[in-house]
């Protein structure tokens, strides 16, 4: 044994440290906190109450449901974006694929808050100016009606996370052999073909981490959200985060936020197992 | 052949389209930052006559631009290097010694980048309060608890891939286990440590969430935080809040177009170590 037991732990201690007073400790003051009825002064312990009357609270239920709807439909749009732009950036016909990629992957490296404010400014002013002048009602007002708002978050987080499955896709197709392509070509497989029986099946790990990377991140959405319609009209787009956020920091009830808190965590728990069941499951 | 040659042509015109209609957001905000009140109210999808920089000026000063700059790259700089050494050291010892701890050490790391930050911000930050210690300081603390889990399993990784060989040669010249660390294995995952520093700084750089709640006060704003506080002041002066946004942006993208390739490599590999 070259590192000694003393010199072991001076290398692992730091890191135990911040992961237990920064992670492991507050999570398990957290689920103690979900018992209580506390407001950030003052806590007494009443059971499973918030857990029920979260179950009744419509404003939850509405911004739980909103995250699901949310997650499901960009999951999809994310992932179908992602791989058509890893087909176009990987044709080796194009000579613009390298500025391509650029452009695609630009929107992932810009904070939440300045997308939201990007797209606040697109949806309002922009939308408006379209509207008018292709006398297009449809383009009016889309940040104040829940329906549009739900959307417009949509879009940003398309336009936003596209270019990052992109290159999940494209490191995946790379690793194709391109001799497997040609020999089906060869035996008469159209370019359709080629991708549909050759190039998908080989592509269904990098589905897998795409569809747990973008369920995880829409999960966790709060600053697009914010930035964007802040929940409004009325609360109408207001997701999980921002519920958990504004019950904590606005109303504070504490306590009830911090019920809603673990629920958010046990639903991206079992978001990961599943995940972890899929790709154990296609491993054998 | 010519009808390919065709194809090949339309194939590129088509996905130039797709191109500029992807990074036309970014273009509008530019063209909008660079007009009076008037023409972003008479055409905000092009550019109109009055032309001025002067919106520049304004916003650099309403966001105390380099202050903020300066508490951004504080934070980010102090935070990353934190992580880097921190969950390096604590990679090197649990891929060197296997046993019940490194198994467990690895498992705390895998389970804790379950918990998403939600979960944990009302408990965390009250803890925090009751010491009265929220600042950059305290900032710089949590985020780096945030993102070791993630940084000691890409390091893990990274180790596993250097033969123990090495470390067996620099003992039998003496060196201690941090002199070997320090001066042999370390250096060896040199493009892992890229990957880590990218990602890390990526996130803390761009984070809105904690900083809001831990240093939300005059002197200590980060630039998302400011951006956020000068947009709500800008009363629909829409000239004024682009050309924040596009100061707010220039950092990341000038930082992102000089390291491209380096980004694009360390973000994929992130997702999917």
């Amino acid at each position: 044994m070259l590192i000694k037991k003393h010199q072991y732990w001076a290398f692992v201690l730091p890191a135990l440290l911040f992961i237990v007073f920064i992670i492991a400790l507050p999570f398990l003051i957290g689920i103690y906190y979900s018992f209580t009825d506390s407001n950030g002064l003052r806590a007494s312990f009443i059971g499973f109450k918030n857990y029920q009357i979260l179950f009744h609270d419509v404003i939850f239920l509405q911004s739980l449901w909103l995250t699901v709807k949310f997650s499901v439909v960009s999951v999809l749009l994310i992932n179908i974006f992602g791989l058509a732009f890893a087909l176009i950036v990987t044709r080796s016909d194009n000579r613009f694929n390298k500025s391509l990629r650029t452009v695609f992957f630009m929107p992932n490296l810009i904070g939440g808050i300045l997308l939201g404010f990007i797209w606040q400014f697109i949806f309002t002013s922009a939308f408006k100016a379209i509207a008018s002048s292709l006398n297009l009602n449809f383009f009016n007002g889309w940040l104040s009606d829940p329906n549009t708002g739900f959307w417009g978050i949509v879009i940003l987080f398309v336009w936003q996370m596209s270019g990052y499955i992109m290159l999940i896709y494209v490191s995946f197709l790379n690793a194709i052999p391109q001799n497997t392509i040609q020999a089906a070509r060869l035996d008469g497989a159209n370019k359709w073909q080629a991708l549909l029986f050759i190039k998908l099946p080989q592509l269904a790990p990098a589905f897998t981490i795409s569809l747990f990377l973008t369920l995880a991140n829409s999960f966790k959405l709060y600053e697009q959200n914010l930035a964007l319609t802040n929940g409004g009209p009325y609360r109408s787009t207001e997701m999980i985060s921002m519920y958990i956020y504004n019950t904590a920091f606005v109303n504070f009830q504490q306590g009830y936020a911090q019920a809603a808190g673990i629920i958010l965590f046990l639903c991206v728990t079992l978001v990961s197992f599943l995940q972890l069941a899929l790709s154990r499951r296609r491993e054998k | 052949m010519k009808k390919k040659k065709i194809s090949k042509y339309l194939s590129i015109f088509v996905f130039s389209i797709i191109g500029l209609f992807w990074i036309y957001p970014f273009a509008i905000v530019l063209i909008n930052s660079m007009k009076g009140k008037r023409g972003v109210f008479q055409n905000p999808l092009w550019f109109t006559k009055d032309f001025s920089l002067a919106n520049f000026k304004t916003a650099f000063q309403a966001l105390d631009f380099a202050h903020s700059f300066f508490n951004s790259l504080l934070v980010t700089v102090g935070s990353v290097l934190l992580i880097t050494i921190i969950s390096a050291a604590a990679a090197y010892a649990i891929s060197r010694v296997k046993g019940p701890f490194s198994s467990i050490i690895y498992y705390i790391c895998a389970g804790t980048m379950l918990i998403p930050f939600q979960s944990i911000m009302v408990p965390l930050l009250s803890l925090f309060g009751k010491v009265n210690f929220l600042n950059r300081t305290s900032l710089i603390i949590m985020n780096t608890g945030l993102s070791v889990s993630l940084s000691i399993i890409l390091y893990y990784g990274a180790f596993q891939g250097v033969s123990k060989s090495l470390d067996e040669a620099a003992a039998l010249d003496g060196a201690y286990p941090l002199k070997t660390f320090a001066y042999v294995i370390f250096p060896a995952v040199s493009p892992m440590t890229g990957t880590v520093i990218i990602l890390n700084s990526m996130k803390i750089w761009n984070d809105y969430l904690l900083p809001s709640l831990v240093v939300n006060k005059n002197g200590m704003y980060t630039i998302p935080l400011k951006m956020y506080s000068f947009f709500g002041e800008t009363n629909s002066e829409w000239q004024l809040a682009l050309a924040g946004l596009v100061l707010s942006m220039i950092p990341i993208i000038v930082l992102f177009l000089l390291l491209q390739k380096q980004v694009m490599t360390s973000v994929t590999e992130g997702a999917i170590k």
